[in-house]
């Protein structure tokens, strides 16, 4: 398979194209050992990743699609150094992430941060919510932009939490609200790039609503970068800017969010939107729901 | 006919320090062969509760089944001792869980996990078995089927875990099967090909399926007849069909438009409409209509008096809202 060329006609949102883009990746390849039993060959593998190579420029949304399994994890989990690729390069502002010495590392780690698929398990249990979200500023306390607003209040403010739930453990919230304190953390440090693994999968289409509306609403305010992980076409409509469909370890198409979806090109791209469950006969619009 | 399922006023309830929380409160419906009943409804509104009561694995206590009929082919299952009870539970009905992790075990490989199962619901020998096996997870879309069978658990990316779990409950070729958000985990193609698998099942066993999930556009091609349940109970039943054409209930209609679709373009400044608010707890339901905090219609009678599920005019539909009494 030839390169992919991302699509630079794309019309999204308020993409500069003009500077270099945030994050380029560039061949990159992962591949695990596959579990054969006693008699299977150490040769054989799971190629989880093959020669993906993509760019993400500032302020926009990437969104990735593809079977389950097709390795979109496997990438979100190298892009967020915490999978080291087995060949290429992750490139951020021109400089390849997996050389970097320990300082730039942390560096990078405040920049770009990651928001998990599971609320229930991705937060740990015995931290309150307040202490959960506060523990990047921890983390990071040495290495802090002075003009950062560490009050957790307003951050919790932010993402939808009020202040009394500051002392609760995750256990005592709600699936949405789990995952607002997912995304409070993960903005606290005010970052670039977040990447978010199916962030709202395990979420009811109500909440899923509410949460959605949040990302674009942070996305808006700190002019945020996103990878947006999801296996809902729907969601991944209506977040994207661009959107790169993964098939068996590799990006097969590349496009705008319109180009995408209303000429695909690939053929397991037209796969993928006529697989899609619709609603036969779309309910009635018959009010319009006020927003908040 | 009569029903394969009947159930008639079941109320699941557990106590909790803060009293008794209504997790199924007086639900009624019935479901015939080889029809699939959709039951949509928020996080905590009692669907894992109803399917888990009709299995009968309600942990009591805290569970308490407070009052109602559970009744499969005619046999009362709260009746029924728990050894019989282990006999309709392997033979007639199976459930895919919400949670792989729950009925998959994380010390055995998946491949005699899956051949087991099969061994035992299709009384074949070990080498039977685990062909069997080996075809039942090509079939749910694994690859490699040979090598993954050696696989423990967590060697496996959580949608193939979720796969592994329906290949075991579609082995044991159940008489109902259960399937609590099979596919919400999973990408449309996976999720398209193992909805097909149990349709397949319908259609060659005469399975009847009660499918939960909060997909909707998945009840719309694969179901006849829809639940919405809020807070504990139904708020509204109907065919499918009509169910999509003219939503009835507030708490219908705004979910139906808090969906994200691939038709529409969603530029940056456009936002989804919501539901305000989040679900009442469960043990502190107010006065009157459970939906009363985020209803757009609410009236005064609203905060009072609970309205009831109530026929219309259309004899297969049922809505629980005071605009409609
Ligand atoms: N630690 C590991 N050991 C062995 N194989 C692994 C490991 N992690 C991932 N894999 C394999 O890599 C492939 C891609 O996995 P990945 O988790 O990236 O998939 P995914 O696209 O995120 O799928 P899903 O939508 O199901 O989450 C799969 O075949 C998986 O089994
Ligand atoms: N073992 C239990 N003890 C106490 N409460 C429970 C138990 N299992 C479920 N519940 C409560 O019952 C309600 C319904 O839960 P559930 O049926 O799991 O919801 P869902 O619709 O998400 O499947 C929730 O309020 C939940 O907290
Ligand atoms: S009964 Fe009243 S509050 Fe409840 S859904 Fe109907 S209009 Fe809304
Ligand atoms: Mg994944
Ligand atoms: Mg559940």
């Amino acid at each position: 398979m030839g390169k992919v060329i991302p699509n630079d006609t794309c019309d999204a949102g308020n993409i500069n194209k003009m500077t270099s883009p945030l994050l380029d990746v560039h061949e990159l390849h992962k591949s695990f050992p596959l579990q054969g039993g006693y008699f299977a060959s150490s040769q054989e593998k799971c190629l989880a990743v093959q020669d993906v190579s993509l760019s993400l420029y500032e302020g926009e949304t990437l969104g990735i699609v593809g079977e389950s399994g097709c390795g979109k994890t496997t990438l979100a989990r190298m892009l967020a150094h915490i999978e080291k690729p087995t060949a290429g390069e992750i490139r951020y502002r021109g400089q390849n992430i997996f050389n970097f010495d320990k300082k730039q590392l942390k560096a990078y780690r405040r920049k770009a941060q990651f928001i998990f698929q599971d609320p229930y398990a991705s937060l740990n249990p015995r931290l309150t919510a307040g202490e959960i979200i506060a523990e990047p500023f921890t983390i990071h306390r040495r290495d802090l932009p002075q003009d950062i607003d560490s009050n957790l209040e307003s951050i919790m403010k932010m993402v939808g939490l009020s202040r009394d739930q500051e002392r609760r453990y995750p256990h005592e919230f709600s699936g949405g609200q789990r995952q607002r304190i997912g995304i409070a953390r993960a903005i606290a440090l005010r970052p670039e790039i977040i990447i978010a693994d199916e962030p709202v999968s395990a979420l009811d289409v109500s909440v899923q609503a509410q949460i959605l509306n949040l990302l674009k609403d942070l996305q808006d305010e700190f002019n945020l970068t996103y990878i947006f992980i999801s296996h809902d076409m729907g969601v991944i409509r209506f977040i994207s800017d661009r959107i790169a469909v993964m098939y068996r370890g590799r990006i097969v198409e590349i496009a705008s969010n319109q180009e995408l979806f209303e000429n695909p090109q690939h053929p397991y791209t037209r796969t993928l939107l006529d697989a899609v469950p619709r609603l036969d006969k779309g309910p009635q619009m018959k009010r319009e729901y006020l927003n908040k | 006919m009569s029903p394969v399922l009947a159930v008639d006023n079941l109320s699941t309830w557990f106590d909790t320090e803060q009293g008794a929380l209504k997790a199924v409160d007086e639900v009624s419906f019935q479901l015939y062969a080889g029809d699939t009943l959709g039951i949509v409804g928020e996080s905590g509104c009692g669907k894992t509760v109803l399917s888990l009561s009709i299995m009968r694995l309600v942990p009591t206590p805290p569970g308490r089944y407070v009052s109602g009929q559970i009744k499969m082919n005619g046999l009362d299952l709260l009746s029924l001792s728990e050894t019989e009870m282990r006999k309709v539970r392997g033979k007639s009905i199976s459930m895919i869980f919400q949670e792989p992790m729950t009925s998959l075990n994380p010390v055995f490989r998946i491949g005699a996990q899956v051949s087991e199962t099969i061994r035992l619901h299709q009384g074949c020998n070990r080498t039977e078995s685990h062909q069997k096996a080996i075809e039942m997870l090509r079939l749910v879309g694994i690859e490699v089927p040979e090598k993954r069978i050696n696989d423990y658990p967590h060697q496996l990316s959580g949608g193939m875990r979720q796969r592994v779990m329906i290949a075991m409950a579609l082995a044991c070729h159940p008489r109902l099967m259960l399937a609590d958000e099979p596919t919400t985990a999973l990408d449309v193609t996976i999720q398209a090909q193992i909805l097909a698998l149990i349709n397949d099942l319908k259609r060659e066993m005469g399975t009847s399926v009660i499918l939960i999930t909060h997909d909707l556009g998945v009840i719309a091609e694969n179901a006849q007849h829809v639940a919405i349940m809020y807070a504990g109970k139904f708020v509204e039943y109907a065919d499918v069909k009509d169910l999509f054409a003219h939503p009835l209930h507030p708490y219908t209609e705004g979910l139906l438009h808090s969906i994200p679709r691939i038709e529409g373009y969603y530029s940056r400044d456009k936002r989804l409409p919501i539901i305000p608010g989040v679900v009442p707890d469960l043990s502190r339901l107010p006065q009157g209509c459970r939906f009363q905090e985020r209803c757009p219609d609410v009236m005064p009678i609203c905060r009072d008096e609970e309205p009831a599920l109530i026929g219309q005019s259309n004899p297969k539909r049922y809505v629980r809202c005071w605009k409609y009494q």
